[in-house]
């Protein structure tokens, strides 16, 4: 390093070929030598984004038509293999709606920020199809969850606390991509997407092992990702709740066999309940009264248990560590400065600045995390809630959130496939 | 019997409330945020003014080898005859040779010109971008070369893994016609990205 300098210095006294751009003294060339321009490859071309999304709508609408009017699961296993190839091996996965969320999330808290086409088209036509007709994005078009449905080979049956309590992480993540996208400080749910690295076919070595990781587990366990960790799949799971139309299991053609349900590997139908389940008893009654009650408080409570996360969360936003590196710095002032002071030195960017813009930055996040606190406390309420509501069914149902219209059961139910006995069709068609 | 049609009836209702205010607050939501007049759509570049030469292009990009590779701003060049940018601190002679160059892809060749002119050539193939000549071109040289992202390889990530890892916070999104924020005679650190495009030279 030393014998660097001093040959700099040496140069710098010596050699005319030193010098500042401001101040240039380029050589003269005699021979005809003519100095050449630096090559400009151009990036892909903008109609790309549109293939994209005219695919989209057709693959959408095209699940749509196979899961509810075909109900065909040949027809969505072909279509989700296309998914895989298209969507996932030629495009990477990107742009994803789950990603979408993060963009139109920014957005909105950020007026000079750029809301590219795709992304909103991602965004939106997903929960569009699913208020009109259930989950068809996730049966054939999501290429992650094609992924996942594709490799499903001796699906394990998760007991129903496991898929309740797991369920409530998908809110979590949600949570945290919108608030940490909004603030500027990180798209998350980009960073610790386990399939778009196995899409590329290149990545950190952590985040490949991630994704072989939720590939092995979608051996046995159905479709990990979507159930307990997606993002947009919370979104799709609360429109579901009220789509317009949905998988639906004809009761003209039901035995009752329990076929359909035990070929599901998500635990998505519900059987027909005894009749006396429909009238709530005086207990039942007592106790949704009391979580009516305490939800506001698992709310405040929640935002204000959030506020705690201030700190640490704000760290996710590099002004923020920029801010933090200082104080460090001026406390010890010995040892190389670490290269992003170096480089806020280089920018002109003064430590005032650096420090009046971090505060301004935790402040939104102590606003941030009270809602998303406030958010998670929401989301536990509603859910003991949902799970305290009895409901009677006089038939066999999809669930209408967990149902991802992945088409398995129809191929499971004998009477869809027109199996059943003439006799036992026509005690059904007479009840 | 009646009252349980009643209780569907209720619920149907209910349901298409909320279905009814998820769909006008999703047209409301994207219109807000769509709404707002914008340019064109966007790609990653990173300003060479603001980079520190800190090496994280070459491991952070998804890509291997990395979108990011160093380009030589000819016109700024100063042909020298000793380039730091091209040679190792401790060289041997001034010629090429892995004992002599700084690049440890040997990515830059060196070319006699005229007098004591010699022209330096980045092949892009073997460029890892790991900005050591960048960095011994910046300090004693006229800083010609310099990294940019090379968007024939680049896959334009929703959020860019190198941006994340970047000290000095170079890489921002700029029009995807005009994706390079190349040096030039006419360029300046802190200069405005439409008047520093507006002196590149010829496109490729």
């Amino acid at each position: 390093m030393r014998t660097r300098f001093a040959f700099v210095l040496f140069l710098l006294l010596a050699c005319p070929c030193t010098g500042f751009a401001e101040d240039l003294t380029l050589p003269e060339f005699t021979s005809g030598y003519e100095v050449p321009s630096p090559t400009r490859p151009a990036p892909e071309a903008g109609f790309q984004d549109w293939i994209d999304i005219a695919l989209l709508a057709v693959t959408l609408s095209l699940a749509t038509f196979l899961v509810l009017r075909k109900r065909s699961r040949r027809g969505v296993f072909w279509l989700m293999l296309f998914s895989i190839a298209y969507f996932g091996f030629w495009r990477e996965g990107c742009i994803c709606p789950f990603g979408a969320i993060q963009n139109v999330a920014q957005a909105l808290f950020d007026p000079a920020f750029i809301l590219p086409t795709a992304a909103v088209a991602f965004f939106l036509l997903p929960l569009v199809f699913t208020l009109l007709f259930g989950r068809s994005y996730c049966a054939g078009v999501c290429p992650h969850g094609a992924l996942q449905d594709a490799v499903l080979w001796k699906p394990v049956k998760l007991p129903a606390w496991v898929n309740h309590s797991l369920g409530l992480f998908a809110h979590v993540y949600l949570g945290l991509g919108v608030l940490f996208a909004a603030t500027g400080s990180a798209y998350v749910i980009c960073q610790y997407d386990p399939f778009v690295p196995l899409f590329r076919l290149s990545g950190s070595v952590n985040m490949l092992a991630l994704g072989g990781l939720f590939l092995f587990v979608s051996l046995f366990v159905g479709r990990p990702y979507c159930r307990f960790v997606c993002p947009y799949g919370a979104i799709l799971r609360l429109f579901s709740v009220v789509s317009r139309s949905r998988v639906k299991i004809y009761p003209d053609r039901c035995i009752e066999c329990h076929l359909c349900e035990d070929s599901c590997p998500y635990g998505a139908i519900r059987e027909a309940t005894p009749a006396a389940v429909g009238r709530p008893k005086h207990e039942d009654k007592t106790w949704m009264a009391v979580l009516l009650v305490i939800l506001p408080v698992l709310i405040l409570g929640g935002g204000w248990l959030g506020t705690h996360l201030t700190e640490p969360f704000a760290r996710m936003h590099a002004t923020v560590r920029l801010a933090d590196q200082l104080n460090e710095k001026s406390a010890e002032n010995k040892g190389e400065l670490p290269d992003e002071i170096k480089a806020m030195h280089r920018a002109d960017r003064s430590t005032a600045s650096v420090h009046a813009e971090a505060a301004s930055i935790v402040k939104s996040f102590r606003t941030g995390t009270w809602w998303f606190g406030a958010w998670i406390g929401l989301v536990i309420g509603v859910k003991l809630i949902a799970l305290s509501m009895r409901r009677a069914r006089s038939e066999y149902e999809a669930d209408r959130g967990t149902c991802v219209a992945c088409a398995r059961c129809f191929d499971y139910c004998p009477g869809e496939k027109g199996l059943l006995d003439p006799e036992i069709q026509a005690r059904i068609e007479s009840r | 019997m009646a009252e349980k049609e009643n209780d569907m009836t209720r619920r149907q209702f209910v349901r298409d409330g909320l279905r009814g205010g998820a769909l006008l607050s999703l047209g409301g939501l994207c219109g807000f945020a769509w709404g707002r007049p914008q340019t064109t759509e966007t790609v990653w570049q990173l300003d060479p003014y603001k980079c520190v030469q800190c090496g994280k292009c070459t491991t952070h990009c998804v890509l291997n080898p990395s979108a990011v590779k160093c380009v030589h701003s000819y016109e700024i060049c100063g042909y020298c005859d000793i380039c730091y940018g091209f040679l190792a601190p401790k060289y041997n002679q001034v010629a090429a040779g892995a004992e002599n160059e700084l690049c440890p892809t040997s990515a830059i060749v060196r070319k006699y010109v005229e007098g004591p002119h010699f022209e330096y050539i980045i092949k892009e193939e073997l460029c890892i971008g790991c900005a050591k000549c960048v960095e011994g071109c910046t300090i004693s040289g006229f800083g010609s070369l310099h990294l940019q992202v090379r968007h024939d390889r680049c896959v334009n990530c929703n959020e860019c893994a190198i941006a994340v890892a970047c000290p000095a916070q170079a890489f921002k999104r700029v029009p995807a016609n005009r994706p390079y924020l190349i040096k030039g005679k006419k360029t300046a650190p802190h200069m405005d990205d439409d008047k520093r495009n507006g002196t590149q030279g010829q496109s490729a």
